[in-house]
């Protein structure tokens, strides 16, 4: 597979560091999305994956940053999300990503719903050094 | 994809020392002989039966906008005007008939017409005609290809464009009472069906204000387990705008299927048939009818 | 920006007017326990027609709500989701499992008529 291009003159990004945040990067997803084409239904869920992970950023790492820029593959175009944070880091990724599991009473991390909705979906993490979460959804 | 400064590694070449100056050289003959060429290609076109869907006048204008941005190409290297232009000039021309063939070969009768012309200019020096054509070849290959696929690519948007069309019209959703929706499913469920079948279901029960949703899968041989889920998703959705989902037509595969992937049918409202399921729909929406009467006597 | 509650005789309706931050929404949850309290009433409606996305923190506050709610006596019904979000929201898994949802106020409405007067689910 071509490996996808970003295009770095379209990258926004929000700084996250409380709820708040949440909701302008939720609306930075959702301009890109429409921006690119994709359908109300399509730019919902993205924004619906963008407050999973951003809220993670808040509930686990404090802070951190929401990258949206656009990407190319050839002819395909598509939203691309990176997630980044400089937080405690997931000890399991595996067990992270087994659908129903949640940390900390019903604090569901949401990781196996966004991947499922996502085109692609990369994850990596070191304890003690943070996370990053990069998704990409393709103009159909 | 921008080649103005990574250029694609035969482009480089040429453009490394002498070779650019030959394609400036060759460039400005076509520029130069723009209307003897371009007639040229235009009578080649009429010989060789191409573009009939088309008026003289109309080929007219195409070539020469055809022919003004091949020549672009050439010179600056870069593809991206060619490209934009041959997915427009496709948009344009797919409606009126134009198959790929002739847009191929329209494109591979300019090259040749313009090739002879370089024979011709440079026939005098056998060198220097060659270094000409190893500067023209790769660049009139790849542009043929550009326009080619450019064209390729409309056909298929066009041809996507229309498939879902069909889906949509292939699965309607009915409204036989008064907030009862009916979703007859038939024949072959794919994801991105089953998607756009949710989708239109969801904005049916909005716009009916359904309370009870029949989805009849009757018509399904099988699915697999990823539509088996979207099923049970449309089912939870329907649920969040506060509409009952019963589904019906379940065969005994279906509700394997259904069992594999962890539903509990114990859950799921399902009937036997189509008719059954409208007879507890009807039944479900005239419970929720509370006699007057017994209102007045509670308060 | 706080959430309009309105008093509909023994109910209670909320309209949530745009995107809503987190501690919008539990301030939201934390007013309406207080209120159903006060007001002792029977049922109340929290209109999520504005909103363009429904998460997993807002599934579970909701849930919350209502659970809350019901312990006071009252039920909740959540009226206005839109297709787009249920569509989003299904795919992502977030449920709002044991929480009563309407079309929009009217049937909302209707739903806590049936479900309030009686003291049992109609259906």
């Amino acid at each position: 597979m071509a490996i996808a291009r970003s295009d770095p003159e379209n990258s926004k990004c929000v700084p996250i560091a409380s709820d708040d945040d949440l909701v302008a990067a939720r609306r930075e997803g959702r301009i890109v999305a429409e921006q690119l084409g994709f359908s109300t239904s399509e730019a919902t869920l993205v924004a619906t994956a963008i407050s999973e992970l951003a809220r993670n950023i808040v509930s686990y790492a404090h802070s951190g940053e929401i990258h949206v820029g656009l990407v190319h593959n050839g002819n395909k175009r598509g939203i691309n999300i990176i997630a980044r944070d400089k937080g405690p880091g997931i000890l399991d990724i595996s067990l992270a990503m087994r659908e129903g599991y949640s940390t900390s009473g019903g604090l569901g991390i949401g990781l196996p719903g966004v991947r499922r909705i996502m085109d692609e979906f990369d994850i990596a993490s070191d304890v003690g050094r943070g996370t990053t979460i990069t998704i990409t959804k393709w103009k159909r | 994809m921008k080649i103005a400064k990574d250029q694609s590694p035969d482009i480089q070449e040429i453009v490394s020392g002498s070779t650019a100056e030959l394609l400036r050289q060759l460039v400005a003959h076509l520029r130069q002989n723009r209307t003897d060429l371009r007639e040229e290609w235009a009578r080649r076109i009429t010989q060789a039966k191409l573009l009939t869907a088309m008026n003289d006048a109309e080929i007219f204008a195409e070539a020469t906008s055809v022919y003004d941005n091949y020549v672009e190409a050439l010179e600056t290297g870069t593809f991206e005007a060619l490209q934009a232009y041959a997915r427009n000039l496709s948009e344009r021309i797919i409606p009126r008939g134009v198959q790929t063939d002739e847009v191929v070969g329209i494109v591979l009768l300019l090259r040749d017409v313009l090739a002879r012309s370089l024979f011709a200019k440079y026939q005098a020096d056998f060198n220097l005609l060659n270094r000409i054509l190893d500067a023209y070849e790769p660049a009139a290959n790849r542009i043929a290809n550009t326009v080619a696929v450019g064209f390729v690519q409309e056909r298929e948007r066009i041809i996507r464009q229309q498939q879902d069309a069909i889906r949509e019209l292939s699965t309607p959703v009915l409204q036989v009472r008064e907030r009862l929706l009916i979703l007859p499913i038939i024949g072959v469920m794919d994801p991105q069906r089953a998607r756009q079948l949710t989708e239109q279901l969801l904005r049916g029960i909005r716009a009916n204000r359904a309370r009870v949703v029949v989805i009849d899968i009757t018509g399904v041989a099988a699915i697999d387990s990823h539509v088996a889920n979207h099923l049970v998703q449309t089912v939870e959705a329907s649920r969040l705008l506060g509409a009952t989902v019963i589904v019906t037509g379940l065969s005994p595969e279906i509700a394997q299927t259904l069992v594999n992937i962890g539903v509990d049918l114990g859950k799921m409202n399902t009937v036997g048939d189509l008719q059954g399921g409208i007879e507890e729909a009807e039944r479900l929406l005239g419970y929720k009818v509370v006699p007057l009467t017994e209102t007045t006597a509670q308060d | 920006m706080p959430v309009p509650i309105l008093k509909q005789s023994r109910y209670l309706i909320a309209t949530i007017q745009s995107a809503l931050g987190d501690a919008d929404l539990l301030r939201l949850r934390d007013k309406l326990v207080e209120k159903v309290g006060i007001e002792r009433s029977k049922g109340v409606i929290v209109d999520v027609t504005a909103l363009d996305v429904l998460d997993s923190f807002a599934s579970r506050t909701v849930r919350d709500l209502a659970y809350t709610i019901r312990l006071r006596g009252a039920e909740t019904v959540i009226v206005g989701i839109q297709p787009d979000v249920a569509f989003a929201m299904v795919q992502l898994g977030i449920t709002l499992e044991g929480v009563a949802t309407a079309l929009d106020l009217e049937e909302g409405l209707a739903y806590l008529d049936e479900n309030t007067r009686h003291g049992h689910r109609a259906f």
